[in-house]
């Protein structure tokens, strides 16, 4: 039961409740801007680290599919580095589409993306605050899963260029997933719009980050994978830059 | 401080709002009433740059919409009957972040003062999931004058607040205009909005059927006028 104090209406209208002018912030637009993208991802991380919401469906997620692999592949150790880094990236990438669909259909449901929206800051701020809290709940669901992938793979997961390709390929993924997730979020059918969408257009990316992460658990050659690092960060540049041109009409009604 | 011109919006082929003219002078209270889909609400939307007109003009705070609308949304304060906040944060942080978001400095005092207005002083640590509803809907207020805006657009604002809440709503509102501040209510609550608007417009079927001067007419008067536009028994 919840119980608050009236509040003191005795005093007149006027002189009660004339707001003073707030003062504001001594910053110039480019700090102003950053200091909206990190408002919002303040507020996404310090919800999610009460709620648990996002995080603990993404992982739980995550360690299935991790282990239904590792029972379903009875393999030597030869055929599990083939297939690892298709597994790894399979996991990531469903379960950021669990995490990224949830993330802006709770802000939706609660009706609290209107709150948002009614905010002064350019539409881009809104885009890259959503999805730096995106891209860092997949990396903490990797953070745990690279090294229980580790133990049941018996391979060497946290090696720092299988690292590099993780934070790139997630990168990616979370900046074009961010946009198209504000597009599905009026939709219906969101839960299944968005992997629809999702997947075909974030397949370079995949492609890039499987290719390269098997290349580093192959242990081939930086030559060898030098080119899927490339492309992954080539794509990461052009989904960003594309999702911050276009934010701003996407998430109009 | 508010105008639309042939103001229309279409959701596919649905017409729901078919050319509204309405202007609103600087601190003037106006309660705009109309059954269910009558398009209050999405008018609310178009001027508080949520959603696009179709055709026509809209100009808030001397800005044009949709060009100008980070300045219009600079100027807007809206409370609606969704309280547009955030559970799992403490009601002093719901209040700090949107504080960020309009770009005030990190002002605790005037946090502080919001709180106390709306009576939350003694909850402002506590996640506003714990909230009651018209709890929340203090909050909303708060949240809604945050940043001493120049309009406020008030959408079905009573909802879940209990009779302290909704006298406290309306001494803001009065304070509002009192020092300026142009206001816009949607309500279904025909004698409250009455009571408190300076003007009363009736909406039908997206066009301004009828507007006239509060102070010109009983609220039995204007209750004959809405039953007599609406078919509805107020």
């Amino acid at each position: 039961m919840n119980s608050t104090p009236a509040p003191d209406l005795s005093s007149p209208p006027e002189a009660a409740h004339a707001p003073e002018q707030p003062a504001l912030a001594a910053a110039g637009p480019l700090a102003s801007y950053w200091r909206s993208v990190l408002a919002i991802l303040w507020k996404d991380l310090a919800a999610e680290f009460r709620s648990k919401e996002l995080i603990s469906a993404m992982l739980v997620f995550s360690l299935l599919v991790v282990l239904i692999f590792n029972f379903a592949l009875q393999l030597d150790r030869v055929a599990r580095e083939n297939v690892a880094a298709g597994v790894l990236w399979v996991t990531a990438v469903f379960s950021g589409t669990l995490g990224l669909n949830r993330s802006l259909a709770l802000e939706k449901d609660r009706g609290s993306l209107d709150g948002l929206l009614l905010t002064p800051v350019d539409r881009s701020a809104l885009y890259f605050g959503k999805m730096l809290g995106n891209w860092f709940f997949m990396l903490i669901v990797q953070a745990i899963i690279l090294p229980v992938f580790a133990v049941l793979y018996n391979l060497p997961m946290l090696t720092p260029l299988l690292l590099v390709f993780v934070v790139l390929g997630t990168l990616g993924y979370a900046g074009v997933g961010t946009l198209l997730a504000s597009m599905a979020v009026h939709s219906r059918s969101r839960d299944v719009m968005l992997p629809i969408l999702l997947l075909p257009v974030a397949l370079p990316v995949l492609v890039a980050a499987v290719q390269g992460s098997g290349g580093v658990l192959e242990k081939r050659a930086w030559d060898e994978i030098s080119l899927w690092f490339n492309v992954l960060a080539v794509y990461d540049v052009i989904f960003i830059a594309v999702a911050y041109m276009a934010f701003d009409y996407v998430v109009e009604e | 401080m508010i105008e639309t011109r042939a103001l229309t919006k279409t959701f596919g082929l649905q017409p729901v709002l078919r050319g509204v003219d309405l202007t609103i002078a600087r601190g003037e209270r106006v309660a705009l009433m109309g059954p269910n889909g009558a398009g209050k609400t999405t008018l609310l939307r178009i001027i508080a740059t949520l959603a696009r007109a179709s055709f026509g003009a809209v100009r808030v705070a001397g800005h044009s919409l949709p060009h100008e609308a980070e300045q219009v949304r600079r100027r807007l304060g809206v409370i609606a009957h969704h309280p547009l906040l955030y559970g799992d944060l403490t009601a002093e942080e719901n209040l700090r972040f949107y504080a960020r978001m309009y770009g005030l400095a990190d002002d605790g005092a005037h946090l502080g003062r919001l709180l106390e207005r709306v009576g939350l002083a003694a909850r402002r640590r506590d996640l506003v999931r714990t909230f009651s509803r018209g709890m929340q809907q203090r909050l909303a207020i708060a949240r809604g004058l945050l940043h001493s805006p120049d309009v406020l657009l008030l959408d079905e604002p009573y909802t879940g607040l209990d009779p302290a809440g909704a006298q406290l709503l309306d001494e803001v509102v009065r304070a509002a205009t009192a020092r300026g501040c142009t206001i816009l209510m949607t309500t279904h609550d025909l004698e409250h909005g009455f009571a408190l608007a300076q003007r009363a417009v009736i909406l039908v079927r997206g066009k301004i059927v009828f507007s006239a001067r509060a102070d010109e007419m009983t609220p039995a008067e204007f209750a004959r006028h809405y039953e007599q536009h609406t078919g509805a028994r107020p």
